[in-house]
């Protein structure tokens, strides 16, 4: 528990080696020289004790804004590059934002939506600029992470520093010096531990938004680095590159999503020398544990155990509780994010065989495509609307390239069936792909289209969903 | 000799395949020669996803989710030939 009640920055100054640095992928900065200097223009002082919205597009300049506002701001909002512009005012309620970091060059994301009346906008600064007063920790700040709700909106979940860091096993001055990489965004959970490692131990190298995997494994490997991680749609991704062959890790990581057997195999036949392990962890849960055997799944003797960290099954799905855990969802009318117990319901379907728990994908039947969550009712919703079609389902199907993929049964009208005869309407096929094309983004539209005779309806009256 | 047919018509399906789905993401696909890299043929992931799924409802097989552990194709050729493998 490196962080109990110090700030990131003087967590860092305690337990990191010398020499750790941050790699963008324009640029670089020293940690050391944040002891002088500051990326927020000489006006840190102001966001002290206030509620303040990250809202920028780079990962090196949010890493610093992060870094520097730890033990400041009463409260720190993380928002990912790709957040929508019409859920900032939810956002900026929900928080009590009083003050919003942008980066310089980028233009105010629309009046009421984030910049309200009365805030204080800060524009981060390019290059670090001198500090007039060492730096003080005055607050245990609230990291506040968002994750997408069932209506597609954002749920705001309150993390602290102590919280985020629990998983982390640093208590002591590191003498080795360690240099990550992620593929993900360090404003998502999984992102986020990755940042918070390596800044205790050394270096990161941040990925970009736009570019290629080639590329940024490129950088990956100049920079020597020893721990990578990434959601297993990402290392399939890194594997038919053609450049997963330039780095050479010590230790591959996968969380995120489902790793399943075939791309374990595929990273331990690449990098024979390297620990392989995969993690499970939720924005909520917080981290649950790492497997490291090589296999898919995790042992069952996890279940019950009396570590830190605490599983059980319920309903089918897992449950966690732990230091790690988030405490709330932040919003007057917000749901629970814990049960009576304590423990967080991560929605992720379990089942036990010969002494091994599986993932069989999640509860409600939300498709994670490559890290991105599609809510069935939403798909069948299009598909509905067009004439030829009296109802629909849409399911997952595992797909060894993203995890799942989007499919689709669908019954036909009386008329259109009627047309069709018994061969594949291939041509409707394409109009229904086409109609979903219009409306849905693309990781939405089902990729595969079975026309079925009926669908299976309960006694109540609803659609059957396949529970897998 | 006996093979040759087939193993074209798996190509032959894999191509047309890739084309499709091309057309659909609205991609521009390279030239499918065996030794273009899948990395430099305008896909991206969830094209593979699409393509992939759809092959097995075509070819019947999943070389991916094969019981013995697979290279991960690297060029169009390693992609035919992992298919032409398990497509018996």
């Amino acid at each position: 528990m490196p962080s109990d009640r110090r700030s990131l920055w003087e967590a860092i100054t305690a337990f990191a080696p010398p020499g750790g640095r941050l790699h963008g992928a324009r640029g670089l900065v020293a940690l050391a020289d944040l002891a002088q200097g500051s990326s927020l223009s000489g006006r840190l002082e102001e966001l002290r004790g206030r509620s303040v919205l990250l809202l920028v597009k780079d990962q090196l300049a949010a890493a610093l804004a992060m870094l520097e506002l730890d033990g400041v701001a009463r409260r720190l909002v993380l928002c990912p590059p790709d957040i929508a512009p019409q859920h900032l005012p939810l956002v900026n309620e929900r928080a009590d934002i009083e003050a919003i970091v942008l980066e310089t060059g980028e233009p105010l994301p629309v009046d009421s939506a984030a910049g309200g009346a009365g805030r204080l906008c800060l524009m981060l600064g390019r290059t670090l600029t001198p500090l007039d007063r060492p730096r003080r920790s005055t607050c245990a700040t609230e990291w506040i992470l968002l994750t997408s709700g069932t209506a597609g909106s954002p749920k705001l979940v309150l993390h602290t520093l102590a919280s985020l860091t629990s998983a982390l096993a640093i208590s002591a001055q590191q003498t080795e010096s360690v240099a990550w990489s992620t593929f993900y965004d360090i404003r998502r959970y999984g992102g986020l531990q990755i940042f918070l490692r390596a800044v205790h131990a050394g270096s990161l190298v941040l990925s970009e938004e736009s570019e290629g995997v080639t590329d940024f494994l490129a950088r990956v490997a100049a920079l020597h680095v020893t721990h990578i991680s990434g959601t297993p749609s990402h290392w399939r991704r890194a594997l038919m590159s053609g450049a997963a062959g330039s780095i050479a890790p010590r230790y591959v990581r996968l969380s995120g999503e489902i790793a399943d057997q075939a791309v374990l195999d595929a990273l331990r036949a690449r990098y024979p020398e390297a620990i392989v392990a995969h993690a499970f962890a939720s924005t909520e849960g917080g981290v649950a544990f790492e497997v490291r055997d090589g296999h898919s799944g995790f042992p069952v003797a996890l279940l019950g155990g009396g570590g830190p960290v605490e599983l059980r099954i319920a309903d089918e799905t897992l449950r966690i509780r732990s230091a790690g855990t988030a405490r709330c969802y932040l919003g007057a009318d917000a749901e629970p994010l814990r049960d009576q117990d304590g423990f967080v319901d991560t929605g992720d379907r379990v089942e036990e065989r010969a002494g091994r728990c599986y993932f069989m994908g999640r509860r409600g039947g939300v498709i994670n495509v490559g890290g991105l969550k599609v809510h069935p009712e939403e798909v069948e919703a299009v598909l509905n609307a067009h004439p030829s079609v009296r109802m629909s389902l849409v399911r997952a199907r595992s797909s060894p390239i993203t995890g799942a993929i989007v499919a689709a049964d669908v019954v036909l009208a009386e008329h259109a069936a009627g047309d069709a005869g018994h061969s594949l309407p291939g041509d409707l096929t394409r109009e229904l792909t086409e109609c979903c094309r219009r409306r849905l983004a693309a990781h939405k539209v089902p990729a595969v289209i079975r026309f079925v005779p009926s669908l299976e309806l309960s006694a109540s009256g609803k659609l059957v969903r396949p529970i897998a | 000799m006996a093979t040759e047919p087939r193993k074209m018509s798996v190509r032959a399906t894999i191509a047309s395949q890739f084309e499709r789905v091309a057309r659909e993401q609205q991609r521009t696909l390279s030239p499918l020669s065996d030794d273009m890299r899948l990395v430099h043929s305008g896909l991206d992931s969830l094209s593979f996803a699409i393509i992939v799924a759809r092959l097995e409802d075509s070819l019947g097989v999943d070389p991916f989710n094969a019981a013995e552990a697979v290279e991960f194709p690297v060029t169009f050729g390693d992609f035919v030939s992992l298919y032409e493998h398990f497509a018996k």
